[in-house]
């Protein structure tokens, strides 16, 4: 705004520039429905405690099994207990492992991409063989694997080394994007200058060449968070995600729901519906992103 | 419909259910194939060496033991290939002459040979032959065989499990020939006297079987064949029952899967049940503190409520009966009126979890935390820890549910690598000597994972063992469960009960309270 | 184009190398041994020697070294040994699943491609209208369900609209067409829905690319009626992005149906997984993994190749 400009045509633009948000939201509106789905969801998270209208974890042996009533929105489980409160509180579960984990494996993957590719020769190629073999391992496998090799690190009933298991598959294929996006940026001039004025690797790195691949990382760290999600309740419905009774939408699909949910439908319908929605709010989020920041990058 | 069926349910729950259509006035058809769903599959096909009932479910029908239960009539037993016995008057001489014409499946005649050499290869394996009953059989001292058609055991010492343990279904007899050529013949091949024939196992997907025309009793069996198919998914099992696809599942089935069934099919089903020999078990690990304080124990089984849980969890979990050291309906159990006298079995809940917050204040714990271990398989494991966490969130104790996945939860049982776990009893008989080796020491039980010894119950252990006369031996259980449960190293939560839903096509099967009998489908038959 | 070729294939050897290491590692890493899972899973009083004879019979009382050692030279003799729970040979026990897992890959990728190219074109055409709209949100609808979900709700519709559920055992589509597919169809659905969602996205976001090149122009300026454009010159252009996706979802799905093989009790590779990696059933799962592995790097490559011969534009030194 402060730029003096010359040019007619350059000033209309400035003077249309709207807050990025705003502007956001005008070019992406599934991409900012998906925003509002998602702050919901922290919102039902963080205040579960409000809004739920049970404690998750109370058993009511006298309910067990009710279909959705005014008592109990989406019924009942197995336990009696309330499958609206499980959601509300199972979003808690789904949004702190999808964003650790993404954070961890984007965050490793973009440190390893980066070092990758500043680097380059030997170390690289290394770094690269390394994350061919990540890469070929079938991704459920492999967390099938860690799980079982790391066992359970339950904090506040949050598994921590579910979320590593999880983390794994992630940082290969972040690796990649950000390697390539850094490799672009390290032949330019000013990333020379950097280095001709006698700055170490560090500080080049984190100074310079990552502010550049910001963008590339956002994205999939979005998209990755979706990803998590899908792969937790997959694990958990394999019985080595999560434990009961632990509320998580994907253990709500397995364990005792696979010997009722053709009895009580609700007990997999919900859970089911909730991990769609979120999953597609942050897809859309993180598509809408991609368009918005760098629409020709292919994640 | 429902409704009735459902009273019937009830009012047989604690006796074995038979339909009375069944078994008497209809002459069995012959003809049909069997196909019912098995929820695991057997890694190889040596009996000696298997302990699975996704073993016995597709292998037993092949083969024939030397005596087996007698189906309606449990626990007597009668003779598979014996045709009749006699147990010497000091009990150290078994002699048994086998049936006429009995014959393996190439056509071979079997003989008392071959009841030899099945019984060498279980008592005295071979190099690299696994045998895992070969306890049971520690007592004999020789095998002879005078003629083909007698054998007779001689023993050691007197055994009074000795005649159940002949009709183990485990010991299935093999072609003495076969085993002479390879004493591992049977890991890979199939070759019995059985009433079927061996056709097919298609790895991961299903197992069958064919009828075997020379088969010694005449007329039997009845079937043209069987056909095991396996199902691991819970829920695909029972949609596979409701298609009508298989016909029924012999392991057992949740109260959930018999209301849905009933519902959808209607009188097209019935259902049997029984309790079952199967208790999922709370044992500590003693070698771990607070654990090592029975005070402590203690006050872990007096928070909960067993006959309220019971009654709440038989509606969505395969257990039912509120029992103490062995199955609640068995001769040699203790009544209602002696169970609620033991710590945690009495009928008021707020007295006893007000004496277990003062027996923990006395051991000075507070505010007590543990980690759960419980292994990763829904039922009914996980509806009962659940139930069991949260009867401890009662007086205030914080318990983390962990739940690896079977083989981690094996070995952390095994190697004392946990505080507080879900262990499980199953046994393929009522038998105290097989239900109390849970408790007895652990340098004397292979099972007890409680990490602790305790010479009273291993005195009582043995007293009960060589006691003949029943209602003695009934007083020595007696001392041995008030002494187990008050010391609650290892207690019993609740019993398993055992549904199982036929398609009403299938007669002449017979439910016992346990999965591992009655499964060589020789007297079953299809009314279609 | 041959040095390329070649250093790719020799680029293999070390990849596979790694994936074998990590798999032997990580798998000997799991607690619990098979053993005591096959003898004391459903609590039977077994004997530590009974248990020491099984761990003798499959070699597991060997040092890592040499337990390594003879899976590798296994390996390079065409020898991958026998399932440790079965003791049937691995490639027996592989084969007989891979036909279903390999058929219900190919149901779900003609069903994907069947879907996704036209919707992904329609979508790029008529960009940012309401069509477009829908069409994207269908497509990330498809992300965001989870397979074996929609494989649940489907066997629960069918049992309850029809009372059937499809067949339980497998047969061979030569054997028997009606009866494969009744049962294949299903999970085929169920997979297939995720994958047109990814290719449905690849070729619109191609189609749109390729719209701006300079030669598509020229042709629209020409006077081309636009849609004859899109076929004629813009598809086979998108083709290559299209059929990367395509080529890598297909090596995912092999080692991707492990959960929806679940909820339809299919016999193949994905239920092999889970339970060899339950039973820690080390030579079938490692045979299991190489094989995935193995498969995923030749597809990748064969895409980078076609990527080569088809674009000119692209060059490999």
């Amino acid at each position: 705004m402060a730029a003096v400009t010359t040019s007619p045509e350059i000033t209309y633009r400035v003077r249309k520039r709207r807050h990025p948000v705003v502007q956001f939201v005008r070019t992406q509106p599934l991409g900012a429905a998906g925003l509002v789905f998602i702050v919901i969801l922290f919102i039902a998270g963080f205040f579960a405690h409000w809004v739920s209208p049970y404690d998750p974890l109370d058993l009511d042996y006298g309910a067990m099994l009710a279909p959705p009533s005014w008592d109990h929105w989406m019924g009942t489980d197995a336990f009696g207990r309330d499958v609206f409160s499980r959601i509300i509180y199972g979003a808690r579960t789904a949004l702190a492992v999808g964003f650790l984990s993404s954070l961890l494996g984007s965050g490793i993957g973009a440190v390893v991409g980066v070092v990758s590719a500043y680097f380059g020769g030997r170390i690289d190629m290394a770094i690269q063989r390394f994350m061919d073999i990540l890469l070929a391992f079938p991704i459920i496998v492999l967390a099938l694997t860690v799980v079982a090799v790391l066992g359970k690190f339950p904090v506040g009933g949050l598994d921590l080394n579910l979320i590593v298991a999880i983390a794994i598959p992630m940082i290969p294929k972040v690796a990649r994007v950000v390697r390539s996006s850094a490799l672009a940026i390290r032949e330019l001039p000013y990333v020379d200058a950097a280095r001709a004025a006698g700055y170490g690797h560090t500080r080049i790195i984190f100074r310079h060449i990552a502010p550049n691949v910001v963008a590339p990382f956002l994205i999939m760290f979005t998209a990755f968070i979706a990803q998590a999600i899908l792969l937790e309740a997959s694990l958990s419905f394999l019985g080595l995600g999560v434990t009961e009774p632990t509320p998580a939408w994907g253990l709500m699909l397995s364990g005792t729901s696979q010997e009722f949910y053709s009895q009580a439908p609700w007990m997999i319908i919900f859970p089911g519906l909730a991990i769609s929605f979120a999953v597609f709010a942050f897809n859309m989020f993180g598509d809408s992103l991609r368009d918005y920041l760098d629409p020709r990058l292919k994640v | 419909m429902i409704g009735s069926k459902l009273v019937l349910i009830g009012t047989v729950a604690l006796a074995f259910c038979w339909t009375a259509a069944d078994a008497i006035a209809q002459t069995p058809k012959k003809g049909g194939i069997l196909k019912f769903a098995v929820s695991a599959e057997p890694p190889d096909y040596d009996c000696h060496a298997a302990t699975s009932f996704a073993f016995i479910h597709p292998v037993r029908p092949h083969y024939n033991t030397l005596l087996k239960f007698d189906e309606p009539n449990y626990p007597k037993v009668k003779g598979d290939l014996a045709q009749s016995w006699t147990v010497s008057p000091d009990g150290l001489t078994y002699t048994f002459k086998l049936k006429p014409n009995i014959k393996f499946h190439d056509g071979t005649p079997a003989t008392s040979a071959d009841v030899k050499a099945t019984y060498e290869r279980i008592a005295n394996p071979a190099q690299g032959v696994r045998s895992i009953r070969k306890a049971a059989y520690a007592d004999i001292a020789s095998i002879e065989t005078p003629d083909p058609q007698t054998v007779i055991f001689k023993l050691k010492a007197r055994n009074a499990s000795m005649l159940t343990n002949f009709a183990s279904p485990w010991d299935c007899i093999y072609s003495a020939a076969k085993l002479k050529e390879d004493p591992k013949f049977p890991e890979k091949n199939v070759l019995g006297t059985g009433p079927f024939k061996f056709v097919e196992h298609a790895a991961g997907s299903h197992w069958v079987g064919e009828r075997f025309a020379d088969y010694h009793e005449k007329g039997k069996p009845y079937l043209d064949g069987y056909r095991a198919i396996f199902i691991t998914n819970t829920a695909a099992r029972v949609n596979a029952l409701q298609a009508g696809e298989v016909l029924s599942e012999f392991r057992g089935h949740s109260p959930a899967d018999r209301e849905r069934l009933t519902k959808a099919l209607g009188d097209k089903v019935v259902v049997h049940e029984s309790p079952w020999i199967c208790s999922l078990v709370v044992t500590f690990n003693t070698e771990k503190k607070p654990f090592d304080d029975a005070r402590v124990r203690r006050a872990l089984s007096l928070a909960i409520d067993r006959w309220k849980g019971a009654e709440a969890l038989a509606r969505i979990a395969l257990v039912r009966h509120v029992g103490g050291v062995l199955r609640p309906g068995y001769e040699l159990a203790a009544s209602e009126a002696e169970l609620v006298k033991y710590p945690g079995w009495g009928k008021d809940i707020n007295a006893a979890r007000a004496e277990a917050k003062k027996l923990l204040d006395q051991a000075g714990v507070k505010d007590l935390k543990f980690k759960f271990l419980n292994r990763n398989i829904p039922m009914p494991y996980t509806p009962v820890g659940v139930f069991l966490i949260d009867q401890w969130r009662q007086i205030g104790v914080q318990v983390e549910h962990d739940q690896p996945e079977t083989k981690a939860y094996i070995a952390n049982l095994r190697g004392g690598n946990y505080d507080a776990g879900l262990d499980f009893n199953c046994d393929a008989v009522d038998d105290p000597n097989l239900q109390l080796a849970k408790f007895i020491s652990a340098d004397k039980s292979p099972i007890n994972y409680g990490r602790y010894n305790d010479r009273k119950l291993d005195e009582l252990y043995e007293a009960q063992k060589g006691e003949l006369d029943n209602k003695k031996r009934y007083a020595l259980l007696r001392q041995f469960e008030q002494h187990a449960l008050t010391e609650a190293y290892t207690f019993p939560t609740i019993w398993w009960h055992r549904i199982i839903i036929n398609w009403k096509q299938i007669k002449g099967w017979h439910m016992s309270p346990s999965h591992y009998l009655n499964q060589d489908l020789q007297d079953v038959w299809l009314d279609q | 184009m041959l040095r390329y070729t070649i250093h790719r294939i020799l680029l293999m050897i070390p990849t596979l190398l790694g994936v074998a290491v990590l798999v032997f590692l990580l798998l000997r890493a799991m607690p619990g041994d098979i053993v005591e899972l096959r003898f004391m899973m459903e609590g039977g009083q077994v004997s530590p020697e009974v248990l020491a004879i099984e761990r003798a019979r499959l070699g597991l009382d060997k040092s890592l070294w040499w337990q390594f050692y003879d899976w590798m030279i296994g390996i390079f003799i065409g020898d991958f040994g026998t399932s440790m729970w079965t003791g049937r040979p691995v490639i027996n026990e592989i084969a007989s699943r891979l036909q279903l897992s390999l058929q219900v890959a190919i149901m779900a990728t003609i069903l994907a491609v069947v879907i996704a190219l036209p919707l992904g074109t329609i979508s790029a055409l008529y960009k940012d209208t309401w069509i477009d709209h829908l069409i994207r949100a269908f497509a990330i609808a498809g992300l965001a369900v989870p397979s074996f979900w929609l494989g649940m709700l489907i066997i629960l519709g069918l049992l309850y609209s029809f009372n059937w559920i499809p067949p339980l055992t497998f047969v061979p589509i030569y054997v028997d067409p009606w009866h494969n597919l009744s049962q294949l169809i299903w999970p085929a659905m169920a997979v297939g829905y995720r994958y047109s969602a990814v290719a449905t996205r690849m070729t619109r976001s191609t189609i749109l690319e390729v719209l701006q090149e300079d030669y598509i122009r020229t042709a629209r300026a020409k006077g081309v009626f636009e849609r004859l454009v899109v076929a004629r010159h813009a598809m086979r252009n998108a083709m290559l992005p299209v059929v990367t996706v395509i080529g890598l979802e297909f090596a995912f799905l092999i080692g991707g149906l492990v959960v929806t093989e679940q909820v339809f009790n299919l016999n193949g590779i994905g239920k092999l997984f889970v339970e060899t990696v339950t039973r820690a059933d080390y030579t079938m799962v490692q045979a299991l993994v190489m094989l995935v592995a193995t498969f995923f790097i030749l597809v990748n490559f064969a895409v980078d190749l076609l990527y080569a011969t088809l674009d000119p534009r692209i060059r490999y030194r």
